[in-house]
């Protein structure tokens, strides 16, 4: 249960120097490094257009960096099999039942009727949604479709999760409880998770470790480690030594906001 | 339920009974020759007179329509497909789509007899050249509004062409191939009725289009109202099919079929 328990094995994302330049000529990256450690969960932290997207679509491999390296998954190499991804939307389909739509990245991959249903009702179960799983996506709740979004993402039992602002949308209380529920799922599973949000108090109370970037080009202004305890609750974001963590990122966002200025 | 049926029903109802009086009681009152503007109960009389000619005549007209609708379906959601997958298809191809758009009906339905002679077929090709194009526009404009993040989760699972269409982009496009298909139907019944003014035989052949060009020969003007009158109920009734099957494919899932609740 202690942080960073699988940091010693080679790292589970690599980038070295990664640019990417969009057409029309805006740097989103312009040569950033960073490293995620095997079972380590990381919170990208950065205002809100500085290419934090950007960054988890290439870790993703939806997108190619113009210059610099990309690698996932060990050994190092185009290894992206067993990438989940969950976006700042529950993006689900609309015509497919809750299973259906937890189902879909194995029937994607060829899986069989039986052992895809099998694994998307555990995935369901995972994130508390077993009564629902025969309903539709406009039947649910913003919070139940984001958390829809996030077993589709689990049922392929992927080693990375990345995700992009996913409770972004959704009202305080929701969020909190979807950030106590999805810390328990990283402590059962030991997968790694790279998680995008502009939140502060959000990345310091879900992350073992806080990246904080700067406005666009995207470079690494902090990174801070999470000394706080394995096991998390609602209780402990009235702490001292998390109200202290806050406080400490806010003052780096802070001063760089004034520096660039 | 009963009440809101009757309320949906009743007012269109109660204004064509409204109309028909006001047209009866002016055709009276002023003494308008039957043969410029027939009284609603003269044409009704017509109708039950002729009503196995033009019974005949509405299964035929009814029948090419149909075909021509179902092609239009069928070949213009292909098309459709086709010209959203691929830049150099669309180039190639949609010009002529508006083409088919812009082409007077009557001067080349003509040119169908002499390819396809006289009879059903020619009236069919009417029909589907006519309501082809809006299943076509409507296909393309669906499969390219499909969520771009819905995209990505198919390219993330590697997904094949032909999963990304059959699991994602036409069950997206759904709503808007559903809306052409309604353009479709009503337009399916024009073309068809324009196209036997052209191509069809009289006598036991003769479609709507055949009659109401004979009728408006020798002056029959109640006749003609009829027939008019029950190619406008044809193509009514193949919109009404269309819709029926657009809600129950789509009620469960698409705003544009459920209920506003308000
Ligand atoms: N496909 C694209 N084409 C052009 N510009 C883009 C594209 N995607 C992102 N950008 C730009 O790159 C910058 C970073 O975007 P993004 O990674 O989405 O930011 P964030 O997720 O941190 O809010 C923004 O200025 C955005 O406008
Ligand atoms: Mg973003």
């Amino acid at each position: 249960m202690t942080p960073g328990r699988a940091a010693e094995s080679s790292p589970a994302i690599r980038l070295r120097s990664v640019r990417r330049v969009f057409p029309g000529g805006v740097e989103a990256l312009a040569g950033l490094d960073l490293d995620v450690a095997a079972g380590e969960f990381v919170a990208l932290l950065g205002p809100s257009g500085c290419g934090k997207s950007t960054l988890l679509r290439l870790v993703a491999g939806l997108d190619r960096p113009q210059g610099g390296e990309v690698a996932v998954g060990s050994p190092a190499g185009a290894e992206h099999r067993g990438v989940g991804y969950v976006f700042q939307d529950a993006h689900l389909l609309p015509w497919r039942t809750v299973l259906a739509n937890v189902a879909l990245p194995l029937e994607l991959a060829g899986v069989p009727r039986d052992a895809r249903a099998a694994a998307a009702r555990a995935a369901i179960a995972q994130v508390g949604l077993a009564d629902a799983a025969t309903r539709l996506p406009a039947a649910l709740s913003g919070g139940m479709r984001m958390r829809v979004s996030i077993a589709r993402a689990l049922v392929t039992a992927p080693r990375i999760l990345l995700l992009d602002e996913p409770f972004a949308a959704l009202d305080e209380l929701t969020r909190h409880r979807l950030d106590e529920q999805l810390r328990e799922l990283w402590l059962a599973s030991g997968m790694t998770v790279l998680f995008v949000t502009h939140s502060i108090g959000e990345a310091a109370f879900l992350a073992e470790r806080v990246v904080v970037l700067s406005p666009r080009p995207a470079r690494v202004l902090a990174d801070t480690r999470v000394g706080l305890p394995g096991r998390r609750d609602a209780l402990l974001r009235t702490t001292p030594e998390f109200v202290e963590l806050t406080r400490r990122l806010t003052a780096v966002l802070a001063t760089e906001g004034s520096a660039s200025r | 339920m009963i009440r809101r049926a009757a309320g949906r029903v009743l007012p269109p109802l109660l204004a064509f009974l409204a109309a028909n009086l006001l047209w009866e009681t002016a055709v009276r009152v002023f003494d308008v020759p039957a043969y410029l503007l027939p009284a609603p109960s003269r044409i009704l009389a017509a109708l039950v007179t002729h009503a196995a000619t033009l019974g005949r005549a509405l299964l035929v007209t009814g029948h090419a329509a149909l075909l021509g609708f179902l092609l239009s379906a069928l070949l213009g959601v292909v098309a459709g497909v086709a010209i959203a997958s691929a830049r150099w298809v669309q180039r190639a191809v949609y010009p002529f789509t508006v083409f088919l758009q812009t082409v007077p009906l009557v001067a080349i339905a003509p040119l169908l007899v002499v390819w396809f002679g006289f009879g059903i077929a020619p009236v069919a090709v009417a029909a589907f050249i006519v309501s082809v194009f809006p299943v076509i526009v409507n296909t393309v404009t669906g499969l390219r509004s499909v969520d771009p993040a819905l995209v990505d989760l198919f390219r993330l699972y590697r997904a094949s062409w032909a999963a990304r269409l059959f699991k994602l982009r036409l069950p997206a496009a759904l709503p808007a191939i559903f809306a052409g298909l309604r353009v479709a139907a009503g337009l399916a019944v024009i073309g068809a009725v324009v196209g036997e003014f052209v191509a069809s035989y009289a006598g036991d052949d003769a479609g709507i289009g055949m009659l109401a060009l004979t009728y408006s020969r020798e002056s029959h003007t109640d006749r003609l109202f009829a027939a008019v009158g029950l190619a406008s109920l044809l193509g009514l009734a193949l919109f009404g099919a269309v819709s029926l099957a657009s809600w129950l494919t789509l009620h469960r899932w698409h705003a544009s079929e459920q209920e506003q609740v308000r």
